[in-house]
């Protein structure tokens, strides 16, 4: 059966003020990117590639260099945790801050965290958890979803942020100008991060060699967050560690000028271990929570090369898919390509459910060529595809491809369809009953049949 | 889509004709084997060709486009380079039969991939021919979508260069040309809406530049741009590619598109 595609949906129905801000946003970071990789490197692809080649040989010796980060994070008087699951870190962060007495935190920006809902959790337990990036922060104002990966609020516009401001009393009154909507946000959050007893980040690097974790971050949130409290968490999916910290000149150079075309990001903050007795301040405690979730299994697949992803978000901004449809569209923290590979294997009980999302585009491969880390999107793309099929997953969008193999594996039942199909020119074909050709048809006007027209021209040249 | 090093060339071709000239575009197909011929190929044409298999493929029913794979590969057995008027359906025989065999790799499978070649790739980077002998007769002014499979290959790079090489034409860039036209193929149908959306815009794009020719190397792309374009009333002369490269020769007659 065709029916209608969840993604197609969401594209259909999205408000024109949601659209434009998607579109705005995600073209202008493609743009960005462009200029600043390309005017910054003669050859930016030899630099993805080897950028995918680090990550390679680290997730195909994951396990030794785990232990290394472990060692080494150890070693700078860090505490070192392995969740299993997202359910097992999430137990793992609550029972740290209930052992440090800790009930209120700020958080920045983590995907990790945005993957097991960590936030909600944290406030059933009774941890009050304010969310510090700008971006999150007015999600969480608003009870909304994330809808990019660095750009969470892509979907919204300054005049919806004002009025959130407004209504929940961030502000006094409404004011649209972008520069006062921060100058708020920053004057209310300055009080809280000095109120907060613990700290939870994520971490974009942990560096086997040296046992730092490296955060980037545009609003020096994470840093801020850091450092007036006794415990920071720092929440890791177990992909994030890179084997030296001289690996980051290949990295930090590529993620900033990704994700927002930046040269670098405005703060790069090294962590190195708990607060020494020379330093003034920073935290006493330091928790490092390495997150499997689902990645052994990634590793294990035949998709393993998402696991390279660095969450710059350059192939959301990209493509033409979540252009139309927006984040919201991939049911998941992880929209567009990287979501639509990563959602279905990372959350393997939901696979059922987001199968759908790898039939959700055109293979048309500008994932591939702006990622990074080289990650070849459109082949995860097809191998689930193919795992979907092959396990028997219902999906709105399978076309019976049975009589099509068999018509292209007859050469004369081909051919006579072919001349067929030029008769079928006089044949009222748009009011079949068949909906998709309707649909199609709708849109587009196809060309008149020449079914066997090449043929019979190649045929007579010769005999002539 | 990386390419191999070395793939064999030779005097006589394969010509891989693709369904969508078999069914409509007779010209393409055509124009082919009037260039291959006017460079001194000769050019062979197997009658039990039918589908490289992508709809099926791309469907994600690879027991049935692995069927279809097998048939080419058998049709197009040999040494011989096989030439396709068309990005995507080389593509398909380039990255995507080696994908889907990738479990259970076959030899006839692997030599068709490396003997496939794109026709503007094979005429550039195969014949070496860097400069087309040819000329519009008035100056016109060429829209060139780069169409999405041919990312990552020297294809894109063959066509801007010698189309720029004719006499009287002008490439003139336009927006957000790595936007995909969205096709798809299957894709179109399955997400209509988002098909048709994207079409507009790079509809959009193209006009602003106001081309006398848009030219493609995948009459799927063309066919779908003209069909969006003929329901909105829109006018865009399009051509494949190698039709232009036939009908700047002096040496023919032009066809018109």
């Amino acid at each position: 059966m065709i029916g209608i595609q969840p993604i197609e949906e969401y594209a259909r129905l999205i408000s024109d003020a949601k659209q434009h801000s998607v579109i705005d946003g995600a073209s202008s970071g493609t743009e960005k990117r462009y200029q600043v990789l390309h005017g910054d490197y003669p050859d930016p692809d030899a630099l993805r590639k080897t950028a995918a080649a680090i990550k390679d040989h680290t997730l195909q010796n994951l396990a030794s260099y785990l232990e290394q980060a472990e060692s080494s994070l150890l070693a700078s008087g860090a505490k070192v945790h392995f969740a299993a699951t997202g359910d097992d870190a999430k137990q793992t962060i609550l029972s740290i801050l209930r052992e440090h007495g800790v009930t209120s935190i700020t958080k920045s920006k983590s995907m990790a965290a945005e993957e097991i809902h960590l936030n909600p959790f944290l406030i059933e337990n009774g941890v009050e958890c304010l969310e510090s990036d700008l971006g999150e922060f007015i999600i969480q104002l608003d009870g909304d979803e994330p809808s990019h990966i660095v750009k969470p609020i892509i979907h919204k516009n300054r005049r919806e942020i004002a009025e959130t401001f407004r209504r929940e009393k961030i502000a006094p009154d409404y004011n649209d100008d972008p520069e006062t909507i921060t100058r708020r946000a920053r004057v209310y959050l300055r009080e809280k991060y000095m109120a907060a007893q613990g700290v939870v980040t994520g971490a974009n690097f942990v560096c086997a060699d040296s046992g730092r974790i490296v955060l980037v971050t545009n609003e020096g949130n994470s840093r801020f967050g850091m450092a007036p409290v006794p415990v920071h968490i720092a929440l890791v999916g177990i992909e994030k560690v890179i084997p030296r910290e001289k690996d980051l000149a290949v990295f930090l150079n590529l993620l900033g000028r990704s994700a927002t075309g930046q040269q670098l990001t405005v703060y790069t903050e090294f962590v190195n271990g708990p607060r020494s007795a020379n330093q003034p301040d920073g935290p006493e405690h330091f928790h490092v929570v390495f997150m499997d979730n689902g990645r052994t299994d990634v590793l294990a697949s035949n998709c393993r090369e998402i696991l390279r992803c660095i969450r710059c978000g350059a192939c959301q901004n990209v493509c033409p898919v979540y252009r139309q449809a927006s984040g919201h569209a991939y049911r998941s923290n992880y929209g567009g390509p990287v979501g639509a590979v990563l959602s279905p294997l990372l959350f393997g009980d939901r696979f059922p459910e987001l199968a759908d999302l790898p039939k959700a585009s055109s293979l048309c491969g500008a994932c591939n060529e702006v990622c990074p880390v080289d990650i070849p999107i459109p082949d995860l793309l097809l191998r689930l595809r193919d795992k979907a099929k092959r396990e028997h997953v219902h999906s709105p969008a399978a076309l019976p491809m049975g009589p099509f193999a068999t018509l292209a594996t007859s050469p004369s039942l081909w051919r006579t369809a072919m001349t067929m199909s030029k008769a079928m020119n006089h044949l009222p074909i748009d009011v079949a009953p068949i909906k998709p050709l309707q649909d199609w048809l709708g849109q587009r006007t196809l060309p008149p049949s020449r079914g066997g027209e090449f043929r019979r021209w190649f045929k007579n040249r010769k005999s002539s | 889509m990386s390419q191999p090093v070395a793939r064999p060339l030779s005097k006589r071709v394969f010509l891989m004709g693709t369904c969508l000239c078999d069914a409509f575009y007779d010209d393409v197909a055509r124009a082919t084997v009037e260039v291959l011929e006017h460079l001194g190929i000769s050019v062979a044409y197997p009658e039990n060709q039918t589908c490289c298999g992508q709809p099926a493929f791309n469907s994600g029913d690879w027991a049935a486009s692995r069927k279809v794979a097998k048939h080419t590969a058998e049709v197009f057995a040999g040494e011989i380079p096989v030439i396709v008027p068309s990005g995507s359906c080389a593509a398909m025989n380039r990255h995507g039969n080696p994908l889907q065999f990738e479990e259970n790799p076959d030899p006839a499978i692997d030599s068709l991939a490396t003997r496939t070649w794109e026709i503007i790739d094979f005429i550039f980077n195969g014949l070496g021919i860097k400069e087309w002998p040819g000329a519009f007769e008035t100056p016109t002014r060429i829209a060139f979508h780069r169409s999405c499979h041919s990312r990552g290959t020297d294809t894109g790079k063959a066509v801007r260069t010698l189309l720029g090489t004719i006499g009287n034409a002008e490439v003139i860039p336009f927006g957000e040309q790595e936007q995909c036209c969205g096709f798809g193929g299957t894709f179109s149908v399955t997400f209509p809406h988002i098909s048709g959306r994207m079409g507009s815009l790079k509809l959009d794009h193209i006009s602003e530049i106001n081309p006398d020719l848009l030219v493609g190397i995948d009459m799927s792309c063309l066919m779908h741009l003209n069909g969006l374009a003929t329901n909105q009333g829109r006018q865009i002369p399009h051509k494949h590619a190698i039709q232009v490269l036939r009908d700047t020769l002096p040496a023919t007659t032009p066809t018109p598109a």
